[in-house]
C-alpha cells in the first residue's frame, strides 16, 4: 500500500468516525431543563431564531472551507516520487478583493438583526410588568416584590405572558442571572442595579443558575422560575403575605420554633422569620420556607429528611456554603427544627 | 590576537554543560530551553485538563471536592496560556527569527537570557503554589472583587497567581521588546520588511501587541495587589470601587492576547504550507496587512468579553461591529492559505497535515466567535460550554495544532534530527479525533444550558452524555500528546543526520546545517526576494525589487556581522579564516540573578501574606531588590568584548 493511500484511507475513517458523534449530537441535544432550543420565553426565543439563520450561515461557510481545502490536499498531493515544481504563483489581487468582500457581507447581514435585537431587548416594558429585585448571595437567590411586600429565596414566581422587570443587586461579589430557556444572561454587579426584562410564555418551572464564577460553590448557585397563571400567581401572593404561624399547635413543631428563637442557637443571627425576633438578613428568608420546593440554593429538593441531612452538616452538602453552626445538633433537635420549618407554609 | 581571542572564546563555551546552559546567551539555545520547559508545562496543563474531564466524566461526582476542582481549572487556563502558548511561540521566536533574518543573534542577547529566567522562575513561582496547597483559585481571569478582596478569597491561593503573573509579564515585556528591536535592526542585507517571512513579520506584530496590552494587565494586578495588601479599594464597591474597572483593565489586555497567542501560529502556517507546496504564499501582502489589521482591531474589542456586563446597548453595540470586523481579515488569510494549496505539489508530512488541519479547525472556532460577536446570542452562549468548545477551536485547534506542525517542520533544525514520520501521523490523527471528541461535544453542552467552571451538575440535568463522550475524547488526546514525546525521545538517541535543509525550504535557516553552529551563517547572507533561500537555490522568475547594495545595506547594522560574500552562506562552504572574526558575545549569569532577585521579591510579597511569616515577608523582598540592583549594576559593567584585554 503506498503512502498516499495510507493516507487517504486514514482521512476517511477520521471523517467517518466523527459522523455519528455529530449526526446523534444533532439527536440528542435539547434534553435538559435548560435547553435553549426549546425557548418559553419571548428573549430566549428571539435569540434561538436570530442563531438558527447565523448557525447555518456558519455551516455553509466551513464546508465551503472543508470542501476546498479537501479538494486542494487530494487534487494537488505529490504522488511517490514526484518531484515537480509548480509555478511560482504569489497572488491574484482580484481574488483577495472578491474573499475580502464576501465575508463583509456576510457580516453586514449578521450585524443588522443583531443589533435591532440588541436594542429591542432592552425596552422597558409596559406598566403592567411585574417588579421583582434580584439579590445575589454567595450562593442563593434572594427575590423581593416590593409591591406586594413578599420577600422569598430560590424560587422566583412569575407570570405568563406578562412582562417581568428584574433589578439586579449582590451583596458580595459578580453573579450572573441565566434562566436558559427564559432568557439569556445578565451580570448580577454590585452597586450596578443591572435590569433583565423577559416575558414568560410557557406556564411551568423552568431552571436556572448563576453564570459568573463566584467562588468555590458556583456550581451550586441554582434557582426556579416558576411561571402560573395570574390566579396562581395571586394565590400565592396572598399566601406569603401572611405572617408566619403563631406557636404551631403540634408540639414537635412549637419545640422546633423554641430552638430556633433561642439565640445561642445562631439561627436568628442570620435569618428571618416575620412576626418574630428573627430578623436576620445574612441568609434567606425563612417565613415561608415550607411552601418552597427547593433549599440551599437549589442543591436539595425541599423535603424532610433533606432538611434533616441539611442541619445535621451543611459543610457536608455543600462545602464552603456561610451556614455554620454554632454546635452540632442532636438528631431530637433536628427532627423538632424540620418540624417548624416545614409548619412555616 | 585573533587566534588567542578565538581560544579564549572556546575556552568559555567548554565549561560544564550545566554552566553553558545556565550562563547562556544564544537565542538558539534559550530557544531550546523555552522549548522544553514549556513542553514539560504542557505535560502539566494537560494532566489538569485530564484532572477536569475526569471530575466531569459523570454527574456528581466526588472525585474533586469544589476548592480542588476550582484550583484545578483555574491553572489549566492559566498554565496553557502564559506557561505552554505563549512560551512556545517564545521558543520559535528565538531559535527561528535570527535565523529567518540572516542574524547572528537577537540585538540584547542577555535580555533575551533573563526573559528566559524569569519566565522560568515565575512559572515556578506560580506551580509551588501547589506544593502549599494554595493554587490559585479565582480562574484564569481573575475577577474582583472576587479576587481583589481578602473577604471572599483568603489564603494565598490569588497572592501566588498575581505575583507569578507579573514576573512572567516582565519577562514577556522584555522579550517582545528584543524581539522588536532585533526585527527593525538586525536584518542582513537585501531583506527589507517586504521580503521578511510571514513567521518574522507575525513575531514583529505579536511583540508591538505584547508591548502594548501587557501593561494594561500590570497594572490591573498591581491594583489588585493593593486592594489585597495595602487596603486599598480599586475594587471594592462597599468603599466606592468598582468590580468591573477590572474587567476592562484584563480584557483590554485579554484579547490582544488571544491574537498574542494566535498570530505566531498563523505565521507558522505561513511558512509551512508554502514548503510543502511547494509554491509561495499566495497574497503575501494580503496575509502580512491582514495581521497588521487583526493586531489593531484587537485593541478595540475587549468589552465583547463582557456583553452580560450590562454596559448598554450603544456601547455592546460599538463592540459587535468592531468584533465582526475582525473576521475579516481573518476570513482572508484563511482563503490565501487555500489559495497556497491550491495548484501545489503538496507533499503530506505531519507537518503538512497538522498545518492543514489548522486551517479547518481554526475555521470552526472563527466562526462560532462570529456568533459571539451577535451579542443577543452571546447574552446565551457566553460563560456557557458553548463559549468552551469556542475558544479551544481557537487555541487548540488553533494554535497548538500549528504549533505542533512546527514542531516536526523544525525540530530537524533545532536538534539535527528528523521526527519518525509515521509515529508523527499516529499522532496527527489520533490528535485531530481526540480533540474534536474533547471538544466538538461541548458545542451540544452550550446549547443544553450548561455554565462554565461548574465543579458538579446534578443527574436531572442531561448532560452526562455529551460530558462522558468529551471526557474519553481528553484521555485520547492525553495518549496522543503523549507520542510526540515518545517520538521526540527516541529521535533524539539518534545520530544527529539531518541535512541542512530535509523540507527543500524556502527561507534562510535552511541555507545552514542543521543544527546550526553558534554563530549561524559563516557569511552573513545577501537577500536578494522574498523566500531567499529558495531564489539562492532555484533562481527567481523575477526578483521582486532592486538588487540589494552591499556596503550601503551594511552601514548601521551589527557590526559584528562581519563577512563580504555575495551569497547565501553555505555552512562549511565558507572559509575558515572568515568565521575566525565573528564576535559571540560571552555568557553572562547576570541575567539568570537578575531574573531569581525580580521573582524573590514576588516571593516575599506573598510570604508577607501568611500569616506565621509575614514579618518575613518585606525582609525576602529587599533581598530581591538587592539582588536586582547588585546584579543589573554587573550586567552593566561586564565587559563584552573581553578579547581585547587579552
Amino acid at each position: 500500500m503506498t503512502r498516499g493511500r495510507l493516507w487517504k484511507r486514514s482521512l476517511v475513517v477520521a471523517l467517518l468516525s466523527l459522523l455519528p458523534v455529530i449526526a446523534s449530537g444533532c439527536a440528542v441535544i435539547g434534553g435538559s431543563p435548560q435547553s435553549v432550543n426549546r425557548p418559553a420565553g419571548d428573549s430566549m426565543r428571539k435569540i434561538w431564531d436570530l442563531f438558527v439563520p447565523i448557525f447555518w450561515l456558519s455551516v455553509l461557510v466551513f464546508v465551503l472551507v472543508t470542501a476546498i481545502l479537501l479538494f486542494a490536499l487530494w487534487r494537488f498531493r505529490r504522488r511517490p516520487g514526484e518531484d515537480r515544481r509548480p509555478e511560482q504563483l504569489h497572488g491574484n489581487t482580484r481574488l483577495e478583493i472578491a474573499w475580502t468582500m464576501v465575508p463583509a457581507i456576510i457580516l453586514a447581514i449578521i450585524a443588522v438583526p443583531t443589533l435591532s435585537l440588541m436594542f429591542e431587548l432592552d425596552r422597558e416594558p409596559g406598566p403592567d410588568a411585574l417588579t421583582v429585585r434580584v439579590i445575589a448571595h454567595q450562593w442563593w437567590w434572594e427575590f423581593q416584590y416590593p409591591e406586594y411586600n413578599v420577600v422569598t429565596a430560590n424560587e422566583l414566581h412569575a407570570v405568563v405572558d406578562r412582562p417581568v422587570r428584574l433589578e439586579m443587586d449582590s451583596v458580595d461579589v459578580i453573579h450572573s442571572f441565566w434562566i436558559p430557556r427564559l432568557s439569556g444572561k445578565r451580570d448580577v454587579i454590585p452597586n450596578w442595579d443591572n435590569v433583565l426584562i423577559f416575558t414568560p410564555e410557557e406556564v411551568g418551572t423552568f431552571s436556572g443558575q448563576c453564570a459568573e464564577f463566584c467562588g468555590i460553590q458556583h456550581a451550586n448557585m441554582k434557582f426556579r422560575v416558576i411561571v402560573q397563571t395570574q390566579e396562581e400567581f395571586d394565590a400565592w401572593i396572598r399566601q406569603q403575605q401572611q405572617p408566619a404561624a403563631e406557636a404551631p399547635a403540634d408540639p414537635l413543631a412549637a419545640r422546633g420554633r423554641e430552638l430556633f428563637l433561642t439565640p445561642a442557637n445562631a439561627c436568628i443571627g442570620c435569618h428571618t422569620v416575620a412576626g418574630t425576633q428573627a430578623q436576620g438578613k445574612v441568609g434567606p428568608d425563612l417565613t415561608h420556607v415550607g411552601s418552597r420546593g427547593i433549599i440551599a440554593g437549589g442543591v436539595l429538593e425541599n423535603t424532610p429528611e433533606n432538611l434533616a441531612r441539611w442541619l445535621r452538616n451543611p459543610q457536608e452538602v455543600k462545602p464552603g456554603n456561610k451556614m455554620r453552626l454554632p454546635r452540632q445538633l442532636t438528631d431530637d433537635e433536628i427532627e423538632a427544627l424540620v418540624a417548624y420549618l416545614r409548619s412555616l407554609q | 590576537m585573533v587566534e588567542s581571542a578565538l581560544k579564549l572564546e572556546r575556552a568559555r563555551y567548554e565549561r560544564s554543560a550545566l554552566v553553558e546552559w545556565l550562563t547562556t546567551v544564544d537565542h538558539k539555545k534559550i530557544g531550546i530551553l523555552y522549548f522544553w520547559t514549556s513542553l514539560a508545562f504542557l505535560l502539566i496543563g494537560g494532566l489538569l485538563a485530564l484532572l477536569i474531564r475526569t471530575q466531569l466524566i459523570v454527574p456528581e461526582n466526588t472525585f474533586l471536592g469544589p476548592e480542588a476542582y476550582n484550583e484545578v481549572f483555574t491553572m489549566h487556563g492559566t498554565i496553557m496560556i502564559f506557561l505552554v502558548v505563549m512560551p512556545l511561540n517564545a521558543a520559535f521566536f528565538n531559535f527561528l527569527v535570527p535565523l529567518m533574518i540572516g542574524a547572528r543573534d537577537v540585538a540584547f542577547p542577555r535580555l533575551n537570557a533573563f526573559s528566559y529566567w524569569a519566565f522560568l522562575f515565575g512559572s515556578l513561582l506560580l506551580l509551588s503554589s501547589f506544593l502549599f496547597g494554595a493554587a490559585p483559585d479565582g480562574g484564569w481571569f481573575g475577577y474582583a472583587n472576587l479576587t481583589s478582596s481578602r473577604l471572599y478569597s483568603p489564603g494565598l491561593n490569588i497572592d501566588f497567581w498575581v505575583m507569578g503573573l507579573q514576573v512572567l509579564g516582565v519577562a514577556t515585556l522584555a522579550s517582545a521588546l528584543n524581539f522588536f528591536v532585533t526585527i527593525v535592526n538586525m536584518r542582513a542585507p537585501g531583506m527589507s520588511l517586504m521580503r521578511m517571512p510571514v513567521f518574522v513579520w507575525m513575531t514583529l506584530v505579536t511583540a508591538v501587541l505584547i508591548l502594548l496590552a501587557f501593561p494594561s494587565l500590570t497594572v490591573g494586578l498591581v491594583m489588585i495587589m493593593f486592594d489585597r495588601y495595602f487596603g486599598t479599594n480599586f475594587f471594592n464597591p462597599a468603599a466606592g470601587g468598582d468590580p468591573v474597572i477590572w474587567q476592562h483593565l484584563f480584557w483590554i489586555f485579554g484579547h490582544p492576547e488571544v491574537y498574542i497567542l494566535i498570530l505566531p501560529p498563523m505565521g507558522m502556517i505561513s511558512e509551512i504550507l508554502p514548503t510543502f507546496s511547494r509554491k509561495p504564499l499566495f497574497g503575501y501582502t494580503f496575509v502580512v496587512f491582514a495581521g497588521m489589521v487583526i493586531a489593531f482591531l484587537s485593541f478595540g474589542v475587549w468589552a465583547h468579553h463582557m456583553f452580560a456586563v450590562g454596559l448598554g446597548p450603544v456601547p455592546n453595540a460599538v463592540f459587535a461591529t468592531t468584533t465582526m470586523l475582525i473576521a475579516i481579515p481573518t476570513g482572508v488569510k484563511i482563503f490565501n492559505w487555500l489559495g497556497t494549496l491550491w495548484g501545489g505539489a503538496i507533499e503530506m508530512k505531519t507537518a503538512l497535515l497538522f498545518a492543514a488541519s489548522f486551517i479547518a479547525m481554526f475555521t470552526i472556532g472563527g466562526i462560532s466567535g462570529v456568533m459571539h460577536a451577535s451579542v443577543p446570542v452571546d447574552y446565551w452562549q457566553t460563560d456557557s460550554y458553548f463559549v468552551v468548545a469556542h475558544f479551544h477551536y481557537v487555541l487548540f485547534g488553533g494554535s497548538l495544532l500549528a504549533i505542533m506542525a512546527a514542531i516536526y517542520y523544525w525540530f530537524p533544525k533545532m536538534f539535527g534530527r528528523m521526527l519518525d514520520e509515521r509515529l508523527g501521523k499516529l499522532h496527527f490523527w489520533l490528535t485531530l479525533i481526540g480533540f474534536n471528541l474533547t471538544f466538538f461535544p461541548m458545542h451540544f453542552l452550550g446549547v443544553d444550558g450548561m455554565p462554565r467552571r461548574v465543579f458538579t451538575y446534578s443527574a436531572d440535568m442531561g448532560w452526562d452524555l455529551w460530558n462522558l463522550v468529551a471526557s474519553i475524547g481528553a484521555y485520547l488526546l492525553g495518549a496522543s500528546t503523549l507520542l510526540l514525546f515518545v517520538n521526540m525521545l527516541t529521535t533524539l538517541r539518534k545520530p544527529a543526520d539531518a541535512p541542512a535543509d530535509p523540507w527543500d525550504g524556502r527561507t534562510l535557516e535552511w541555507a545552514i546545517p542543521s543544527p546550526p553552529p553558534a554563530h549561524n551563517f559563516d557569511v552573513v547572507p545577501v537577500v536578494r526576494g522574498r523566500d531567499a533561500f529558495w531564489i539562492e537555490k532555484y533562481g527567481a522568475e523575477e526578483v521582486v525589487g532592486p538588487a540589494p547594495e552591499r556596503h550601503g545595506a551594511e552601514s548601521g547594522h551589527n557590526p559584528h556581522n562581519s563577512g563580504s560574500g555575495n551569497e547565501v552562506g553555505h555552512g562549511s562552504s565558507a572559509g575558515h579564516g572568515q568565521a575566525a572574526h565573528i564576535h559571540l558575545p560571552p555568557p553572562s549569569w547576570f541575567p539568570l540573578t537578575t531574573a531569581a532577585g525580580l521573582t524573590l521579591m514576588g516571593a516575599g510579597m506573598v510570604v508577607h501574606a501568611t500569616e506565621s511569616l509575614a514579618s518575613l515577608g518585606f525582609p525576602i523582598v529587599g533581598l530581591g531588590i538587592a539582588m536586582v540592583v547588585v546584579s543589573l549594576l554587573g550586567w552593566t559593567f561586564e565587559p563584552i568584548h573581553e578579547e581585547s584585554h587579552a
